[in-house]
């Protein structure tokens, strides 16, 4: 492709409008900052900063509407963290009872290293329950490593509330409509 | 032995170098603020003192300017691990901040900065071919650079050092060949004396308008200042020459680049905007014994002159793209110097006529 | 599952190979290839009987998708995933093919007789080929009927995939992926069957998920031959049952759950461990029998998780006897040897094959005793008997017998016996020496006892006669009273964390993996008896397992011809 060259004046070839342009431009910006019609700095810490949905914050386990935990340790999370931030303990035989009936199966012990998190929301994707979920939280500080690994207990706190299709219940409710075989839970 | 005068110079240098020093923080700050103003945004404005910072209206207010900032700055500077990387040459490499930090302080020994309180000169040396002097001074400050690039052993230094010199050396020709003009005019080499000539026929930039661009577009080069910055540019040679350094030595660096900066700004000042006087108001004569306070004005005329230039620099630093150092090389050689030298003939021919 | 080959037994030994029978074949064309395939081919039993479609589709590198259908059970063909589009020559009324203008056959599609624009799917596990037979397994009629069968088998099936063990191997999964539809148009209620029913004291079963293949009940029948399980009840709740609760408590039925191709069948002992995908699968072999099942050892982050039947039909097809399967729990046990003892004292490894090296140069010939134990592999017994023939040592294993069964059990408990046999360490009737080395002891003629891997107190030389030895050295994994009295301490590694060979009851060679890595200071056995062999006779050179097999090989004349890289994941026969 052809660029076509402008020719310039000998005006223009003197430098001296485009060096009068930047300074106009720089000048206006110099007056507007210092008379505060530009307000773009925040003042972090005293303004809090306002994170828009569907941010990416730190990863937390949340509950269902009736507090059961949603998790049903299918490790797919563990699998797919690219930075393999996430350990699962399985049930195993623990004798570990679901909190939650009809879903037979809940983590043992659920680990996320928050210092090796990249807060990628792959987890959040891939998670087939629902339970895992990348909330506000983006300034995570600890004193210590083994501070910011949080464990089941610690995620479940923070997470909440995420009230969504009760699956394990619906079917539970509904294999006791059905009269041909007795369901024990 | 005079001690008198031996006393009073001490003083002089002392007073100079301080409230030089204080001048080289508060530049640093004010490039900061200037800056972030003209970036739409503000600048350092958190540090705070603990007793001043609770005074209510004014203790808010010199939080918000960044007053406190270049204290903060020096105890950083103080207080931040200094240390030498393994694969440099020992001595060069702590001798070149101090190298590059020298000349610009002993550039100001000869500029006035005042015209006299009570019955001392404002000026630390009255050398009679000051000029020489300066320009001898300022060639000096190429090793401090030259030398931080050599001893740094690495690659980008290497060449921020190189680019570095060869730029300073072509820009210090331009910046000799501007000022002649100026003298031939005055007839003198003393800066007093410019000033005085200057305070009876107006400023010198009326009579060597040519002169003035040149000059100020050298001291841009020679201070390493955007638009001419390759030897530091941080978006391409990593530090440039400075990059390995830490700590107090680069803070040396920091404070020779401001005391450059200024000490270029007092020599703009002095050869063609009439130094410390003002064309009204008697104001471009020596005070008579007693009237210490004009003499104090003239030493504040003074420095809000050459606070305007510092201004200039900080401005233009911000208006300007870098150039590239082909072009930069070009400027230097094929554009200034040719037109510094016109500039000289074409006084000497009219001053010539002049005095026929 | 791979098709099941012509098997011909390879020898170790030069012996004239018996020509094969002249094998004859059928000209077929697969998705248009021209391919010939044997006329017949073996069934479960390894009778030969005609090809099917299926093995003649695996024969030309096209997999088709099945679920009832299993190379070593009997065919059943209840699925219909196996369904295939076909055709075959059309034949004219004088019995001749009907040819095409360009003289080829014309093929005549399969098709309903009463619908002729429907192609009629032959289940390729149990359809014959016929010559001149033309499938179709990527046609389009294909894919349609595999998405149909998979749709009406995903009608019930629960959507349990995230608490399911099958995860990550379920065959439902991986065909619904490949050959299912997208979008589901079911919206009713599924039919609910009981969940997590106690099939048997290792097995669980989750009637919602099962397909009703019946491979449980063919194999539990057939090849087990315990005729525990049948399905009851009618239609859409059809269950798999047991005929009495309990009854399915057989040696095999950890078995079913291998074959079972979805999460119906699932093992109490692996329930929710964790998933397979996760699991590093080593090649390896059971040690608790004189059988050698192969295995796959399923292990992650050196913890061993769970062990699976690998197929080698010389040995055990693709079965595993429950015991075998789940003796893995003692690898990690808290009581496991790690550390090197020099006379009770921690110690390490320079230091104590040092003074061990010391000790023995100096011993006068005859004054050493080796007890090996045939749980060692072969490598480490050559080893020892390298040793004990410097040393003019007496040697011996020490005997195991149990019960065997007509499966795949054995009566010998030792896997190694051959192998202690063949390196020379122990006689036709093992334990024959102990009772002179035990006299040995007494009378003050063996001074020094080398013990690896066995517990002699419990084998004729007791705890006072091992009082009166002079030295006492012992290698093994798990602490017992002969690791107590041991001077020399120094802990061995389980078969999952070394590599070496086993030679079964029946004379057949197999190499086995490393999976973990060993506890502690813990070092495989045949490393330091290498480093200890080597102080000894000055010999250098094999520093790795393939060496020293190569090595081992040329000493003992069973293994003549034999080299490593060329053992294979099947083994090879020796002669003995």
């Amino acid at each position: 492709m052809i660029v076509k060259r402008t020719q310039l004046t000998w005006w223009e070839r003197l430098y001296l409008p485009a060096l009068i342009g930047g300074f106009k431009v720089t000048l206006r910006h110099f007056k507007n900052t210092i008379t505060g019609r530009t307000r773009v700095t925040q003042q972090y810490p005293e303004e809090p900063t306002k994170v828009p949905p569907g941010y990416r914050g730190a990863p937390y386990l949340v509950r269902d509407q009736d507090g059961d935990t949603k998790c049903v340790s299918c490790q797919l999370c563990e699998f797919i963290c690219p930075p393999k931030a996430i350990k699962i303990i399985p049930p195993g035989d623990s004798g570990l009872q679901s909190d939650r009936a009809n879903a037979e199966k809940m983590p043992r012990e659920f680990e996320i290293n928050m210092l090796r998190c990249i807060f990628c929301g792959f987890c959040q994707e891939v998670c087939p329950e629902e339970a895992i979920f990348l909330k506000q939280d983006f300034s995570l500080t600890g004193l210590a490593r083994g501070e910011m690994v949080f464990n089941k207990e610690k995620l479940l706190s923070l997470g909440g509330t995420h009230a969504g299709i009760q699956k394990w219940k619906h079917k539970l409710d509904e294999a006791e409509e059905q009269e041909t075989f007795p369901i024990q839970t | 032995m005079d001690w008198n005068f031996l006393i009073f110079a001490v003083l002089k240098i002392a007073a100079v170098l301080g409230v030089l020093m204080t001048m080289v923080a508060y530049a640093v700050l004010a490039e900061r603020k200037i800056s972030a103003f003209i970036q739409d945004r503000v600048g350092p404005n958190r540090v705070s003192l603990p007793l001043i910072g609770s005074i209510p209206i004014i203790g808010p207010l010199l939080t918000r300017w960044g007053i406190w900032q270049p204290l903060a700055d020096g105890v950083k500077s103080f207080l931040k691990e200094d240390f030498t990387p393994s694969h440099v040459r020992k001595i060069y490499f702590w001798l070149a901040p101090a190298i590059a930090l020298v000349p610009a302080f002993l550039v100001v020994a000869v500029i006035p900065f005042g015209s006299t309180l009570g019955a001392q000169k404002m000026v630390i040396a009255d050398l009679n071919v000051g000029i020489l002097y300066t320009f001898g001074i300022v060639s000096l400050g190429v090793y401090g650079i030259v030398l931080a690039g050599y001893a740094s052993n690495s690659k980008f230094p290497f060449l921020g050092g190189i680019r570095s010199s060869a730029q300073m050396i072509s820009y210090e020709i331009a910046m000799g060949l501007s000022v002649i003009p100026v003298f031939l005019i005055a007839g003198d080499l003393n800066l007093g004396g410019i000033i005085d000539y200057q305070a009876q026929h107006g400023w010198m930039i009326l009579y060597a308008p040519l002169s003035f661009p040149i000059f100020l577009v050298s001291a841009f080069a020679e201070t390493n200042r955007l638009p001419f910055d390759l030897p530091e540019s941080e978006t391409e040679l990593v530090g440039g020459y400075h990059t390995e350094y830490s700590s107090m030595k680069f803070a040396l660096f920091f404070m020779g680049e401001y005391a450059n900066m200024l000490a270029g700004s007092a020599m703009m000042v002095t050869l063609f905007f009439g130094g410390w006087t003002l064309p009204f108001a008697g104001l471009d004569t020596a005070p008579a014994l007693g009237e210490w306070w004009k003499g104090l004005l003239h030493i504040g005329i003074f420095i809000a002159k050459m606070l305007c230039f510092m201004g200039l620099f900080i401005w233009v630093r911000w208006m300007l793209p870098r150039f590239r150092y082909d072009q930069l090389m070009d400027l230097g050689w094929r554009r200034m110097i040719p037109l510094a030298l016109a500039n000289i003939i074409i006084t000497a021919v009219v001053v010539m006529l002049m005095n026929s | 599952m791979s098709a099941p080959a012509i098997t011909e037994t390879k020898s170790a030994t030069p012996v004239a190979p018996a020509a094969p029978p002249p094998v004859e074949k059928i000209k077929i064309k697969v998705d248009g290839r021209e391919i010939e395939v044997p006329k017949m081919m073996p069934d479960w039993q390894g009778r030969l009987q005609p090809t099917t479609m299926l093995q003649a589709c695996q024969l030309a590198a096209q997999e088709v998708p099945h679920y009832c259908y299993h190379p070593k059970l009997p065919i059943a063909g209840n699925c219909r995933m196996c369904l295939v589009e076909f055709g075959t020559p059309m034949m004219g009324p004088d019995r001749k093919p009907v040819l095409n203008e360009d003289g080829s056959t014309k093929i005549a599609k399969s098709v309903l007789p009463y619908e002729p624009t429907t192609p009629r799917g032959a289940i390729a596990c149990a359809t014959p080929i016929s010559p001149g037979m033309e499938i179709y397994p990527s046609s389009p009629a294909t894919k349609q009927m595999r998405e149909a069968v998979l749709e009406s088998l995903l009608i019930n099936h629960p959507l349990d995939c995230p608490i399911c063990d099958q995860a990550g191997e379920c065959k439902l999964q991986e065909y619904s992926v490949e050959h299912g539809q997208a979008q589901s148009s079911f919206v009713e209620a599924k039919v609910h069957k009981p969940k997590a029913v106690d099939l048997g004291p290792r097995i669980v079963l989750d009637d919602e998920r099962c397909i009703l293949c019946t491979r449980c009940i063919r194999f539990t029948k057939d090849i087990a031959g315990d005729d525990a399980l049948g399905i009851v009840n009618r239609g859409s709740y059809n269950t798999i049952a047991a005929w009495k609760p309990g009854a399915f408590d057989n040696n095999y039925t950890l078995n079913t759950v291998d074959i079972c191709p979805v999460g119906a069948l699932t093992s109490k002992d692996f329930r929710f461990q964790m998933r397979v995908w996760f699991l590093k699968e080593t090649k390896s072999l059971c040690t608790s029998c004189g059988t050698g099942c192969n295995t796959v050892i399923g292990s992650r982050e050196e913890k061993v998780y769970r062990y699976e039947p690998r197929q080698n039909d010389a040995v055990n097809s693709t079965w595993m006897c429950d015991s075998g399967r789940l003796n893995y729990k003692w690898i990690n046990r808290d009581d496991r040897l790690k550390d090197v003892l020099v006379s009770g004292a921690k110690s390490t490894w320079t230091t104590a094959i040092k003074e061990i090296s010391g000790k023995l140069v100096k011993a006068p010939q005859g004054s050493v005793a080796i007890v090996a134990s045939a749980r060692q592999t072969t490598e480490e017994l050559y080893l020892l008997k390298k040793l004990a023939s410097k040393l003019g040592a007496l040697t011996d294993s020490v005997p195991r017998e149990g019960e065997g069964d007509k499966l795949l059990v054995n009566a010998d408990k030792n896997p190694n016996s051959n192998g202690a046999r063949l390196t020379g360490i122990a006689f036709t009737e093992m334990g024959i020496n102990l009772p002179k080395i035990a006299d040995g002891i007494r009378a003050g003629r063996i001074q020094t006892l080398i013990v690896f891997g066995e517990d002699v107190t419990k084998c004729g030389i007791g705890a006072d006669v091992l009082a009166k030895l002079d030295t006492l050295i012992v290698s093994d994994i798990l602490p017992n009273e002969t690791t107590r009295k041991a001077h020399y301490l120094l802990p061995g590694c389980a078969h999952v964390e070394k590599r070496g060979t086993f030679v079964n009851v029946k004379g057949r060679l197999q190499k086995f993996m490393k999976a973990v890595e060993p506890k502690g200071d813990a070092r495989p056995e045949w490393e330091f008896l290498h480093d200890l062999v080597e102080n000894l006779t000055g010999k250098n050179g094999y520093a790795s397992i393939e060496g020293l097999f190569n090595q081992m090989a040329k000493d003992v004349p069973a293994f003549a011809g034999l080299e490593w890289g060329k053992l294979g994941d099947t083994g090879v026969t020796v002669k003995f």
